[in-house]
């Protein structure tokens, strides 16, 4: 049996270091990754909670999840793509157009 | 005794693959490692005995999404990124201290003792696939049609996205005899 | 030491090395076999006599072919990314031979019987794109990559149809693990009842397995060698065993699926698993009889098939399948 707390140990170490690299990463690329790690460490927390409660409402949670973060990574790479068609670049410190 | 050895052994690859997707400078690289983390998590889900998920974890995020970043950054051509600028040092060095305080505040969250809920009755016994099929069909029914629908506009919106606008380009680019904006013959 | 021999964990864990090792020689001895069959095959199937100058009948050609293959010198182009040119090549290996790990090859070979051992077949066959992909990629050559997005755009197509088809299966059979849709197909077998499936199922296995009518992505007429372009040697050896052992897998699981498994009259259980080998040399020499029998298709062809055909018919599939049993269950 896993303790409970070693996965919510997993998934905050998995958590904070998506949140460092969209804080410190320059390209979009890598920023979006992160948060796709953010996303899965946030599934690992609903997974080990419905293993500890024995409910499998995380899980379908998790399914859901899974299908949001499909689709969302589809519209944001269409979005990045189109970007770099515009500025010729993919650093997120470059993309300011609405900058005074 | 083997599922914990197991979960360590998954958990420590997870840890450090997904710092090497934030460190490492190559966006194919990072790429990568991030498949190796979303394969190490899903061995990690199918120790904590939630099979379905931890195949579906492969089959959609390392076998589908991943595949798509992969493809972004080969068409955009990406190579290494220049990090160099006493401006983006600075910012780093804020990230960083800005994600250690974060684990910090976790840590400190750890330190209270925890009284878990009551658990819930286990239920007919059956299959993790067949359990989860039962409640995707009935509780969550309504969720799971919103759901194709996203799906559905998200394909719709990306097809609009990416296919851009077609820009009439310089007279000279193009073979002698088609006016810019003609339609070539590839169109089907 | 004795305490943990006595684990059954343990004792499972080994047995299941054991087995691991079993179909890994296995596979290599086959897989070589094999390139040297589909020369023979293609041979007569030309009116000629394939190799047959090394030993009896030609039948030591792979030997002479793997020792060529070793000697020869190996090119790494200049400008490659050294650590993922080397690694392309295991990658086509490993989704292909872990796929096989849940295949029942008799009533009680199997390396392990998981309980979604149908969804950890398609999760392996996603995984099988990165090889392409990256082996294309790390060339740093422009024909390479082509051919390498080409074939991933088709591989990733086609594992769609591939996985509805087999849901007819799973509703019919009632349960993911592989074992459990073998032995439901005791008397009669899948095929018969979704003939429909079995057909989308193996028009899309030959478009994963790049396998003619589908391998434009490796013509040599059209992009020099595909992904493959700059690999030589060993590495080019291990891309051509990747293919042949996703060939056998694919043909593995298309028996487990469709084709009754391991079932056959007259053998004692014990003997089973030799109908599961004549049932794959019939699906193996079927995938070389498709390939030196029909021509190449287009790319976009190709892809309109994948999409506008193959993928439509197989959700009617599902719709009909479901329809029945609902209404056989309810009469």
């Amino acid at each position: 049996m896993i303790p409970l707390s070693w996965s919510l140990a997993l998934s905050a170490v998995l958590f904070v270091i998506g949140v460092i690299g969209v804080l410190v990463r320059r390209n979009a690329l890598v920023i979006f990754m992160s948060i796709e790690l953010m996303l899965n460490a946030a599934n690992l927390a609903f997974v080990a909670f419905s293993r500890d409660m024995q409910s499998l409402d995380g899980q379908v949670f998790v399914f859901f999840v899974m299908a949001v973060a499909a689709a969302e990574v589809a519209v944001g790479l269409a979005i990045i793509v189109n970007m770099f068609r515009l500025r010729e670049t993919v650093f997120v410190d470059e993309i300011n157009l609405l900058k005074g | 005794m083997i599922a914990p050895a197991l979960f360590a052994v998954f958990a420590a690859i997870a840890v450090v693959s997904a710092l090497s997707v934030i460190l490492h400078r190559n966006p194919v690289t990072s790429a990568l490692f991030l498949v190796v983390t979303f394969c190490s998590l899903a061995g990690i889900y199918l120790v904590l005995h939630a099979e379905f998920i931890g195949m579906v974890q492969v089959i959609v995020y390392a076998g589908a999404i991943m595949v798509l970043f992969l493809f972004v950054i080969m068409y955009l051509n990406l190579g290494r990124d220049i990090e160099t600028g006493v401006q983006i040092a600075l910012r780093r060095g804020v990230g960083w201290l800005m994600g250690i305080a974060l684990l910090a505040a976790g840590v400190a969250l750890f330190r209270h003792p925890w009284v878990a809920g009551p658990a819930a009755p286990p239920g007919p016994p059956m299959g993790n696939t067949q359990a989860i099929g039962l409640l995707l069909y009935s509780r969550y029914l309504f969720p799971f049609e919103v759901t194709s629908m996203l799906l559905l506009v998200a394909m719709v919106g990306v097809v609009v996205i990416a296919k851009g606008r077609r820009a009439p380009g310089p007279a000279a680019d193009l073979p002698p005899g088609t006016a810019p904006g003609a339609p070539s013959q590839e169109d089907a | 030491m004795a305490a943990i021999l006595d684990n059954p964990d343990i004792q499972f864990a080994f047995w299941a090395l054991v087995k691991c090792v079993v179909i890994l020689t296995a596979m290599l001895g086959v897989v070589s076999y094999l390139i040297f069959v589909e020369r023979k095959i293609a041979g007569h199937m030309q009116a000629r006599t394939g190799p047959n100058r090394v030993g009896p009948l030609g039948l030591l050609q792979p030997v002479a072919d793997i020792l060529k293959l070793f000697f020869k010198e190996e090119f790494i182009p200049d400008a490659a990314n050294k650590i993922i040119f080397h690694v392309a090549p295991v990658l086509a290996v490993i989704p292909a031979l872990v796929s096989f790990s849940v295949v029942p090859v008799g009533p009680n070979f199997t390396v392990t019987d998981v309980n979604v051992g149908l969804l950890l077949f398609l999760a392996m066959s996603s995984l099988g794109v990165y090889a392409i992909t990256l082996g294309g990629w790390s060339s740093n050559n422009k024909y390479a990559l082509l051919g390498g997005l080409r074939s991933s755009a088709q591989m990733i197509s086609y594992e769609l149809a591939l996985g509805l088809s087999t849901v007819g299966v799973l509703l019919i059979a009632g349960s993911l693990s592989l074992v459990d849709i073998v032995r439901a197909q005791e008397h009669v077998w899948f095929a018969a009842y979704q003939p429909v499936a079995f057909v989308v199922f193996m028009i899309a296995a030959f478009a994963e397995t790049n396998r003619a009518p589908f391998d434009l992505p490796e013509a040599e007429a059209e992009l020099v060698a595909g992904f493959h372009t700059e690999y030589s040697s060993m590495k080019w050896g291990m891309f051509f065993l990747g293919e042949f052992m996703n060939v056998i897998t694919i043909s593995s699981i298309a028996i487990t699926l469709f084709l009754g498994g391991w079932n056959g009259p007259w053998l004692p259980d014990s003997l089973k698993f030799l109908w599961f080998f004549l049932k794959l040399g019939v699906l193996l020499f079927f995938f070389i009889w498709v390939r030196w029998t029909y021509p190449r298709l287009r790319y976009d062809q190709l892809m309109n098939l994948g999409w506008k055909v193959l993928l439509p018919v197989a959700l009617v599939n599902i719709l009909a399948t479901g329809t029945v049993i609902h209404w056989l269950e309810n009469r």
